[in-house]
C-alpha cells in the first residue's frame, strides 16, 4: 500500500509563503533565464496561463491581471522540499521522494483510518512549513499516484470528482463499484506511465479513461505494446509492480547544460562556461563515486532565433584514464570546445555531459608506460567540502571565471526572491 | 618530504547533531581518568532555542513597537509552526501583505494583535476575516558584536 504526497503548485506555493503580498494573485515561476511559466499559482490556473508557456506571450494575453512573475529560486524550494520530505515520511514505514514536490510512503501495514491520518498529516505540513498538499493512497503506485491525481481535481474543480475525496483520497478504502467509477470518470491521460505517444494510441484503439485501461488483458498489452504498458494495467488492476527502489540508481550519464543569458560570440566567454559546466558535473560524479571516460562538449546557436546564422556541434573527448577530476575534465572539455568553435555566430547554450561513467572502486588494470597521473583526489575532496559549505563557487577552476554575475553568459534571473530559509543576510522581515 | 594532507588544514564540517562527546574513547595508560564514569555531551545552543527544527524558521525584526518585550529593532526571532499559538504568545503573523510581530490577544472569538507599547495601536479583525498566524516566537536573538 502506497501513499504519493506532492505539494500543490510547490514553486508558486513556496513564493507565496515567503510573500504574503502574492496571496490571491496569480503567480507565475519563470524557467531558467526567465523563459516560460514552469509553475502556477491557483489564481494563474484560473486565468488561463498554461504550464511552460512564454513569459513574453503571458505579458502580452493578461496585461493588467496584475500577474506576478518571479524567477526560479531554486534554493529556497530545495530548503522547502528537505522540510516537506522530512515531515511526510512518518506516514509509513518507508518513503522515497519522486521529485522535488512529491514522495512516495510505503503505507503496508499501518492502522486506522487513512484518510484521517491523510488529513492530519496535510494539517501538519502545512501549520508547520505553510505548504498546501494533496495526498493519494492506493494499492500501487500508479493507483497512488491516481488518487493523488483525484484528490487535487476533487478540490480544484469541484463536480470532477465527488467532494469527500479533496485533499485526500484513499482509493483502497472504497468498494469496488465507487473505485470503478473513479477510474471512470478519469481520462487515460492522467495516468502515470501514459505518455502523449502511448495515449494517442491506447486512444485510436477506442479506449478513453482508466477504466478502459484497467479492463485490458496484461497478456495480450505486452504483445501488442509494451511491457512497461502491461506494467502500468497490472498496477491499476491492484498488483504492485513498481518496487520501492532503496537507493537511487547511480546516473550512467551526468549533465550540466544551460542557456545563456545573452548571446556569446567570442570563444573567451564560451571557455569560461564551459569550465564552469564542468566543474559542476564533475562535482555530481564525484558525488556518487564514479570516474568518466569520456566528456561530450556542445554549443549551439538559438534555434528560435531564425534570423540567426545557424551552428550546433557536439564532440566527445576520450580521457586517458577515468577520472573525477575537475581539472583533467575541464581540460578535455576545453580541448573539446576549441575544435568545434567557429567565430561568427551567436551562441546560445553550451553544455558538458559526462559518458561512459565507472564505479570509482572498480579499476582496469594495465601497463602504463607513461607517467601517472598525479591523484589529486584529496584536493577534489577539498575542493567539494569548501563549495558544501561557505557556497557554490567559493573555490573553482580560474578558467571558469570570476567576474560573477556579470559574465556574459551568466543566467538572466531579474525577479528572484532572496534566500530566505538560507541566508541571515536575507530573512524575512517581521515588523514590529 | 614532510607534507600534511590537505584535508588536515580545513575546518571539520558541522557535526550532525551539533554537540561532540565530552569524553572519547582513546584506549589510556596507568590510572583511568576519573571523568569517564560523567561522559555526556557539550552544551548545545540549538537545542535550547529549538524544539521542532523541521518546523522553526527566522525572521529579522524591523521597528519598535515590541521593545518592552525585548525584541528590538534588529533582533532575530526564532518562530516555532508546531507551538500552538495561545492567547498572550507572541506571534508572527500576515498583516496587509507583511508581517508582523505581536502579542497575540485570543479571548473567545475575539482576537486582536497588540504591541508591547500601548502607544501603538492595536490590529483588530473583522468579523469573518481570515488570521494568517505564522508561527510562535519562541525566542529572540541579540547580537552585540
Amino acid at each position: 500500500m502506497y501513499a504519493l504526497i506532492d505539494g500543490n503548485n510547490f514553486y508558486a506555493s513556496c513564493e507565496t509563503i515567503w510573500n504574503p503580498k502574492l496571496r490571491g494573485r496569480p503567480v507565475v515561476v519563470a524557467s531558467n533565464n526567465d523563459g516560460c511559466a514552469i509553475a502556477r499559482s491557483d489564481e494563474a490556473k484560473t486565468l488561463g496561463i498554461k504550464m511552460g508557456q512564454p513569459l513574453f506571450e503571458i505579458r502580452k494575453l493578461f496585461p493588467k491581471a496584475g500577474v506576478v512573475v518571479l524567477s526560479a529560486n531554486f534554493t529556497l524550494y530545495g530548503t522547502m522540499s528537505d522540510r516537506m520530505m522530512a515531515i511526510a515520511a512518518p506516514f509509513g514505514t518507508k518513503s522515497e521522494p519522486y521529485s522535488i514536490d512529491e514522495l512516495f510512503v510505503d503505507v503496508a501495514g499501518v492502522p486506522g483510518n487513512m484518510t484521517a491520518r491523510g488529513h492530519r498529516m496535510r494539517r501538519r505540513i502545512e501549520q508547520w512549513i505553510g505548504l498546501p498538499t494533496g495526498i493519494g493512497i492506493g494499492p500501487t503506485k500508479t493507483l497512488a499516484k491516481l488518487a493523488n491525481h483525484v484528490a487535487k481535481s476533487a478540490y480544484r474543480k469541484p463536480g470532477s470528482y465527488p467532494i469527500e475525496f479533496a485533499q485526500v483520497c484513499d482509493l483502497a478504502a472504497l468498494p469496488a463499484s465507487d473505485f470503478e467509477s473513479v477510474l471512470e470518470a478519469t481520462d487515460l491521460g492522467e495516468i502515470w506511465g501514459v505518455g502523449r505517444r502511448i495515449g494517442a494510441q491506447l486512444q485510436a484503439a477506442g479506449l478513453k479513461t482508466a477504466l478502459d485501461v484497467a479492463r485490458l488483458d496484461a497478456a495480450t498489452v505486452r504483445r501488442r505494446w509494451s511491457v512497461v504498458l502491461e506494467r502500468t494495467v497490472r498496477e491499476l488492476q491492484g498488483q504492485s509492480c513498481i518496487a520501492f527502489e532503496d537507493a537511487p540508481p547511480a546516473k550512467k550519464e551526468i549533465a550540466c547544460t544551460r542557456s545563456f543569458g545573452h548571446p556569446v560570440m567570442e570563444l573567451a566567454p564560451l571557455v569560461e562556461a564551459v569550465s564552469e559546466f564542468a566543474g559542476r558535473a564533475a562535482e555530481k560524479l564525484r558525488k556518487q563515486g564514479g570516474r568518466a571516460g569520456q566528456v561530450l562538449t556542445f554549443i549551439h546557436t538559438s534555434p528560435f532565433r531564425t534570423e540567426d546564422k545557424q551552428y550546433s556541434r557536439s564532440v566527445t573527448m576520450p580521457m586517458r584514464h577515468p577520472t573525477a577530476d575537475t581539472g583533467l575534465i575541464a581540460q578535455s572539455a576545453i580541448r573539446g570546445l576549441q575544435a568545434i568553435y567557429r567565430p561568427g555566430f551567436k551562441f546560445a547554450k553550451a553544455g558538458v555531459m559526462l559518458l561512459d561513467i565507472q564505479d570509482g572502486n572498480v579499476e582496469q588494470g594495465e601497463l602504463d608506460l607513461d607517467e601517472p597521473e598525479p591523484d589529486r583526489s584529496e584536493l577534489m575532496t577539498v575542493m567539494d567540502r569548501l563549495n558544501m559549505r561557505y557556497g557554490r563557487g567559493t573555490l573553482k577552476l580560474a578558467s571558469a571565471g570570476t567576474a560573477g554575475m556579470d559574465r556574459q553568459w551568466e543566467m538572466r534571473q531579474a525577479n528572484k526572491t532572496q534566500g530566505y530559509t538560507t541566508s541571515w543576510a536575507e530573512l524575512p522581515t517581521a515588523r514590529a | 618530504m614532510y607534507s600534511i594532507p590537505p584535508t588536515a588544514l580545513l575546518p571539520l564540517p558541522e557535526p550532525k547533531p551539533s554537540y561532540l562527546p565530552m569524553v572519547d574513547g582513546l584506549l589510556r595508560a596507568g590510572f583511568p581518568s576519573p571523568a569517564d564514569e560523567f561522559a555526556t555531551r557539550q552544551l548545545d545552543l540549538i537545542e535550547l532555542l529549538i524544539k521542532h527544527p523541521l518546523a522553526t524558521f527566522y525572521w529579522q525584526v524591523s521597528g519598535k513597537s515590541m521593545q518592552d518585550a525585548g525584541i528590538w529593532h534588529g533582533d532575530i526571532l526564532v518562530v516555532d509552526r508546531a507551538v500552538r499559538p495561545a492567547h498572550k504568545s507572541i506571534v508572527v503573523a500576515e498583516v496587509d501583505g507583511e508581517f508582523t510581530v505581536k502579542f497575540l490577544h485570543k479571548r473567545g472569538s475575539e482576537i486582536k494583535l497588540l504591541a508591547a507599547n500601548p502607544l501603538f495601536e492595536e490590529i483588530t479583525f473583522q468579523e469573518g476575516q481570515q488570521v494568517v498566524i505564522c508561527g510562535v516566537v519562541t525566542s529572540c536573538i541579540k547580537r552585540f558584536k
